[in-house]
């Protein structure tokens, strides 16, 4: 059984938020508006956050693009009290819709801000409208429900069936999010964390990989490799 | 057989007649309550987005009434039930009083959690799905098991006046009869009835206050048990049970003047009573002052960076001024009134319980708003702001309407001060406990 994980070196990242973009409309999340962003309500689930260090003209800026963690300890699925999102057998931290009753209180526990709620019903421009992925695993979800990034598990669904259809085994390379596929500079890896052969797991194990706040013990999934 | 209470037609009095003015509170009330849940239900269909909650501050003014409604229900048990385990006999003209604002508080208890809810529509996956790993699941158990009980235990201490307003109020409409005879359960008032009665509302008194303690203990670990800075401290169990007990206690002293006062029960609730109560508050603010201190010296102390953007934010940033004049409300202004003009004044007793629970309300606002207003990664993106909108307001006045109109209704049609338990007698072979004749000397 894969443990899927992702490396994000920040050397290589220039912040284009194309990750972002390609998120969007990969998962269908709704289009806030600016008013409503402005309010805090826009849903990335892929967010580059910006970590500024000093003022102006001696500054230090570091963007760090930041997916769910999908942490091996996750704080959120715990305190979830429907078991509407918990960590799949691949480690991929999910949650069920149809399920979720919007408490928050997943949200209000990760300490990654990952976690995004749905204040409104899902709305897009009538451009983006016809654009939506007709993927019925992405399809948009309804006001009140907690939604998140998860690491595409359905193009991971998609590449099993087609090496199913194919006749072959399934190979951890035949998966990637939509993030790592699009990303402008190279910057993102993804693949079998266990696996000692895989590129995650060598870069996992450099001397420049970290993980954020790796102190409170969560054990994320996504490793970043230090800028400079 | 009924007890022998010299003031039982002051406590019978105000059921006797319901007048204009109840009415127009009634009506009022209820307006406000019914204006309430229509806002809600435009909340429910439009989104949660038309209130003032955003990302990061997920929690806000609904969580806020949850604890504060929970810990108003305090009063009620703490005074009936541990007051009743330490043999207090004063307690015994306002049980039912604080009682009744337990009954009554913790339904709008529940209804903020409801509230809150995105998909209230989905409550009952908490039973289908429902798994104890999550606090969630220990307050619906907790409160839901507090609720139960309450009412238990509040009716069986009502049976023998039922029982009494059934003989005694043969005026009355008939199906206020009916619901005398119906709820009375044929109570006869035999010695063996009230030997009975008083051992079940003895071992209930030892659940209940293991149940008290536990309930707003969960109430807290909603918020201690997330690694969040300034929540996950091992103090917010019993700083919330503390603070719960004050503002309960406190919500007892306001509603047992108004009851006084409106039904003219000055015989019935003695000033003493009073004096009592602010003995006990003044424990409890002594007691919240050392929380206080222990809790934010040791941050303070610590001086852990995440930590300290939190309480810094409640000492000179953005709360500060919550912050302050919530210490000032709770503790300062209240302290020096119970010590310098309290004692034997009703009026200043008053003022400064209605200052102990504006301030409670904000304390529990400054805990659960400013954590979530600086999370660890999103302080330089998105610094939250939070400004709850008119949806919040109404929905909060609709949950304080809704108590009151609850009480309000209840004192005309049930004796607001216990009957039989303030008698200077029970029917022959019931062993009264000594403190029964402390209690109704109190009232002279």
């Amino acid at each position: 059984m894969p443990r899927w994980g992702m490396v994000i070196d920040l050397d290589k990242c220039f912040a284009c938020q194309s990750c972002t973009v390609a998120c969007r409309m990969e998962n269908n999340t709704p289009v806030a508006g600016p008013d409503q962003a402005g309010k805090g309500r826009a849903i990335l689930w892929n967010e580059v956050l910006p970590f500024i260090e000093g003022e102006y003209p001696r500054l230090v800026a570091t963007m760090i693009p930041r997916p769910c963690m999908h942490c091996d300890y996750p704080p959120c699925t715990k305190v979830c009290p429907v078991r509407a999102t918990y960590k799949n057998e691949e480690g991929i931290v999910v949650v069920d819709y149809n399920r979720c009753i919007g408490c928050r209180m997943c949200t209000v526990a990760c300490p990654y801000g990952v976690r995004y709620f749905n204040w409104f019903p899902p709305e897009w421009p009538e451009e983006l409208k016809q654009h939506l992925n007709p993927d019925p695993e992405v399809a948009p979800r309804p006001k009140g429900v907690v939604e998140k990034c998860s690491f595409c598990i359905q193009r991971l669904h998609k590449a099993r069936q087609k090496a199913d259809a194919e006749g072959r085994a399934f190979m951890a390379t035949d998966y990637i999010p939509a993030c790592v596929q699009t990303c402008t500079g190279h910057a993102r890896y993804f693949g079998d964390l266990d696996d000692p052969t895989s590129l995650v797991h060598q870069l996992a194990h450099s001397p420049r990989a970290f993980r954020l706040l790796e102190e409170l013990g969560t054990e994320p999934k996504v490793y970043y490799l230090k800028q400079g | 057989m009924h007890p022998e209470n010299k003031n039982e037609t002051v406590i019978l009095n105000p059921l006797r007649k319901v007048g204009l003015a109840d009415k127009l509170l009634w009506a009022t009330l209820l307006g406000l309550l019914l204006l309430g849940i229509g806002v809600w239900i435009r909340q429910y269909v439009l989104g949660l987005g038309i209130t003032g909650l955003n990302r990061p501050v997920y929690w806000g003014v609904y969580l806020t009434n949850f604890v504060f409604f929970i810990g108003l229900a305090h009063s009620g048990t703490f005074i009936s039930a541990i007051l009743r385990l330490a043999g207090q006999g004063w307690r015994k003209p306002l049980t039912r009083a604080a009682e009744a604002i337990t009954l009554f508080s913790l339904p709008f208890g529940v209804a903020s959690i409801l509230v809150d809810m995105g998909r209230p529509d989905r409550i009952l996956n908490l039973i289908w799905f429902g798994r104890y790993e999550s606090p969630i699941l220990w307050d619906v158990t907790a409160v839901g098991l507090y609720l139960l009980s309450s009412i238990v235990f509040f009716y069986f201490s009502l049976i023998p006046d039922i029982a009494l307003c059934r003989d005694r109020l043969t005026q009355a409409p008939g199906w206020q009869r009916r619901m005398y005879t119906i709820l009375a359960l044929g109570w006869r008032g035999t010695p063996q009835q009230y030997h009975r009665l008083e051992r079940v509302l003895d071992g209930m008194a030892i659940f209940m206050t293991m149940l008290v303690v536990t309930v707003h203990t969960v109430v807290s670990w909603l918020f201690g048990m997330t690694l969040q800075p300034g929540w996950h401290t091992a103090l917010i169990g019993p700083f919330f049970l503390l603070g719960a007990i004050l503002s309960g206690t406190a919500a007892v002293v306001i509603v047992l003047a108004i009851l006084r006062k409106v039904y003219r029960f000055q015989h019935v609730l003695p000033v003493s009573l009073f004096n009592s109560l602010r003995k006990l508050l003044i424990t409890f603010l002594l007691g919240w002052l050392y929380f206080m201190i222990a809790e934010h010296l040791t941050i303070g102390y610590g001086n852990m960076k995440e930590e300290m953007v939190v309480l810094q934010d409640k000492f000179s940033g953005n709360y500060a001024l919550i912050f302050w004049s919530m210490a000032v409300l709770v503790f300062g202004v209240p302290l020096l009134i119970f010590l310098i003009k309290g004692k034997d004044s009703i009026g200043w007793m008053v003022l400064a319980c209605v200052l102990i629970n504006i301030g409670m309300w904000m304390e529990r606002y400054i805990v659960i708003v400013p954590t979530q207003i600086s999370p660890r990664l999103l302080s330089v993106s998105g610094q939250g702001i939070y400004l709850p909108t008119m949806t919040e307001a109404l929905i909060t006045v609709a949950c304080f309407a809704g108590f009151t109109l609850l009480y309000a209704v209840f004192t005309r049609y049930f004796p607001i001060v216990p009957v039989w338990e303030t008698a200077e007698s029970l029917p022959v072979g019931h062993e009264a406990e000594p403190a029964l004749q402390t209690g109704s000397a109190t009232a002279d």
